[in-house]
């Protein structure tokens, strides 16, 4: 009977570690996260003319109404970042955020048929979500990177870049947790009740505008004080502005160490907490989905 | 002794009956609560048993109660029950779908279901690339599926379309390209899931003799799981059978398939003797008829190639001499497809007075396909007709065993009968 106690290759019960996350087995499945990550990427845009074009065009308009609206209608000052510039930044990177939530939140509700019936660590649903969107991201950075450089040599007066563009992954990375650890919190609530998935598509609409993404944080305080809370109290708000002045490095934006360390430490927070939920989720979550 | 290489310790798995609404809430606030404070979840004391067709009495169910059960490494071991048996759920358990409830499963090998056919295909993708990401999600590596590729696409038998997107297949090349690559895994622990097969009846057959391959062939330790008591009966060595949610027997295979036959059988000779529905006098009444196996115990269900004995009871008035017995067997079209008569297969048979005796008909290898049938009996004298009744009892042919292979004649038609087919 001494085999026994000999080690079983896994067990199954409803017993739950708080964190349950295992890297040996998310490395063996490897190969499925990068099918995953293909899959995302390739299938999106088949059977479209303009294929990847897509990916310029969606962040390339939205800048260009936001422009018009709240820069040459509500006139809101960018400083001496152009206005398109300052846009297609700020919705680049809040781009990246909402797709990383909205892919993670969907994470149980999208693939509920695989869930339903094979056994692969699900944390590799998430992680593909966040990889592939980021070569989205990419993609959309060098078209802001064009941008940049086409004002950088047309205009007298224009933000000069300097080593505060090392930031700029820092940011990315920052970005990719908060869209994992917030949406690996809102897709446990979604699993069990839909209401959370229905809210979530207007909260993320709204808070896309308590986000700093449209105006630079300085500005909202100069022009509505008793409401620049809100913002100031939002952490996307200081990564969106964090990620633009590691972009632009100009005094017009909000910036320094002590808040860089807050978001830093609230996103992993927030990681934690989410991966809890989801492993707590993940294990019977098909029995009321 | 091979070691074990599966173990389920103690396996519930309780379900909420009804609908998601404010009442779950609650109860998930209370669950909370009762959680927080260390207590034992409040809902698992309750629960009612998972029997389909009774009232819901309860907000809870319990799917699965108290299983126990081991399986060694190589073993093949039968799952079988009713629908709504507990079957299923104990497979999601298995495959890791879902946890149980309480207890514990422990496994030492890897285990992939064929069960997951075509899982996680992207329409979009071609059939190609659909093999590799459906291969990866069943746990298998890109160069375990670049060493199989070309097996699978063979066996799945769309070559010719395996660079176009699998939303232009037709439904049925796209469970045949599942199955290919399924069937390809090679997991340690191996779960079949027979009731599943799906396709036309072409890929169906081959699907089930891959099964049948993979089952018998290599060692491997499988878990089958099929309403087909004939293949199970050939390929398993050791079976559970579940009821209600519970493991009612659990031993081998034969005493396993014997118990799920004879379960759930009516009072089905209950008012033969009653019947007016019949040709003859008093002199001679059948009063019941059953159907017993090899061992002498009372079946309901029948396997083909198993022998059967119809054990008829009746009531004599007075000792008769050279009585001619026939139990003839309908199809439910009311066509004749066996006959049993003494006269014939032996000689004339006497009786004595009461009701002491019975008659004892054996079918040794009994040669119907599936399907439903009922008996016809008679009984006469040298002077003509003394009992006749016709539909005396009901019974199916739920599977085949007939020639031993595991495969059985799909078409209801015909008598099975033992032969060789050969190319000289």
């Amino acid at each position: 009977m001494s085999d026994r106690n000999e080690s079983w290759l896994f067990e199954i019960s409803s017993k739950r570690k708080w964190i349950d996350l295992n890297f040996k087995e998310i490395w063996r499945y490897r190969d499925l996260l990068v099918l995953f990550v293909k899959r995302d990427i390739v299938t999106v845009y088949k059977q479209t003319v303009l294929g990847p074009l897509w990916f310029f065009i969606q962040p390339l308009f939205t800048s260009v109404i936001f422009t018009l609206i709240f820069n040459k209608v509500a006139s809101i000052e960018t400083g001496i970042i152009p206005a398109f510039l300052f846009n297609l930044s700020g919705i680049t990177a809040w781009n990246y955020f909402k797709v990383c939530l909205n892919g993670t939140a969907a994470t149980f509700k999208a693939n509920k048929g695989i869930f339903g019936k094979v056994y692969f660590p699900r944390f590799i649903v998430p992680l593909s979500k966040v990889i592939s969107n980021l070569v989205k991201f990419g993609i959309q950075m060098l078209i802001l990177a064009g941008f940049y450089l086409y004002y950088f040599y047309t205009l007298d007066e224009m933000a000069t870049p300097d080593w505060n563009l090392l930031l700029v992954p820092a940011y990315v990375i920052i970005m990719a947790i908060y869209g994992l650890g917030l949406g690996m919190i809102v897709s446990t609530m979604t699993t069990k009740y839909r209401d959370v998935s229905i809210l979530l598509g207007f909260a993320m609409q709204l808070l896309m505008y308590l986000s700093a993404v449209p105006y630079p944080i300085k500005a909202l305080k100069e022009k509505v004080p008793e409401f620049a809370w809100v913002v100031d109290y939002n952490p996307l708000a200081h990564i969106v502005e964090g990620f633009r002045y590691a972009l632009f490095s100009t005094d017009n934006l909000q910036f320094n160490w002590t808040i860089f360390g807050g978001i830093v430490a609230l996103g992993i927070v927030l990681f934690l907490l989410g991966l809890v939920l989801f492993n707590r989720t993940e294990k019977t979550f098909i029995d009321t989905v | 002794m091979s070691k074990v290489i599966l173990k389920a310790e103690n396996i519930s798995k309780q379900y909420r009956l009804g609908l998601v609404g404010l009442g779950t809430i609650r109860h998930d606030l209370n669950r909370f609560w009762h959680q927080i404070r260390g207590k034992e979840d409040p809902y698992l004391t309750i629960g009612a048993v998972n029997d389909r067709s009774a009232k819901a009495s309860q907000d809870y169910v319990w799917a699965l109660r108290d299983i126990n059960f081991e399986v060694k490494q190589g073993e093949i071991l039968g799952i079988i029950g009713k629908n709504g048996a507990g079957k299923s759920t104990l497979l999601k358990l298995l495959s890791r779908v879902t946890t149980p409830t309480t207890g514990v499963i422990k496994s030492r090998g890897r285990i992939a279901s064929l069960l997951e056919v075509g899982t996680g295909f992207h329409p979009e993708l071609t059939g190609r690339e659909n093999i590799y990401l459906n291969g990866a999600i069943l746990g298998m590596t890109r160069a375990e599926i670049r060493k199989k590729i070309d097996e699978i696409i063979d066996f799945s038998g769309c070559e010719m379309y395996i660079d176009t997107p699998t939303k232009r297949y037709s439904s049925g090349m796209t469970v045949r390209l599942g199955f290919a690559v399924a069937a390809h895994l090679e997991p340690d622990i191996l779960v079949v899931d027979e009731v599943l097969a799906v396709g036309d009846a072409e890929f169906q057959k081959k699907a089930i003799g891959k099964m049948q391959d993979i089952s018998t062939g290599e060692g491997r330790t499988v878990l089958f799981v099929s309403h087909n008591m004939g293949s199970v009966q050939s390929l398993c060595s050791r079976g559970i059978f579940l009821e209600n949610g519970s493991i009612a027997y659990e031993g081998d295979i034969e005493d396993v398939v014997g118990k799920y036959l004879s379960m759930g059988k009516k009072n089905i000779h209950q008012s033969l003797a009653e019947r007016t529905d019949r040709k003859g006098g008093e002199l001679f009444r059948f009063t019941g008829c059953t159907v017993l196996d090899d061992k002498g115990a009372q079946v309901k269900d029948l396997i083909s190639g198993n022998s059967y004995t119809f054990k008829l009871a009746f009531q004599c008035e007075k000792k008769t001499p050279g009585l001619r017995f026939r139990v003839a067997i309908y199809d439910t079209k009311g066509i004749i497809r066996v006959i049993c008569n003494n006269e014939f297969s032996s000689h004339l048979l006497d009786v004595k007075d009461g009701t002491s005796e019975h008659i004892y008909c054996t079918i040794p290898k009994f040669p119907l396909p599936n399907g439903t049938y009922n008996i016809r009996l008679s009984c006469a004298n040298s002077s003509g007709l003394i009992d006749d009744i016709e539909m005396a009892m009901e019974f199916d042919v739920v599977g085949s065993n007939f020639y031993g292979t595991g495969k059985q004649q799909k078409s209801p038609e015909g008598v099975l009968v033992q032969h060789s087919i050969e190319v000289r």
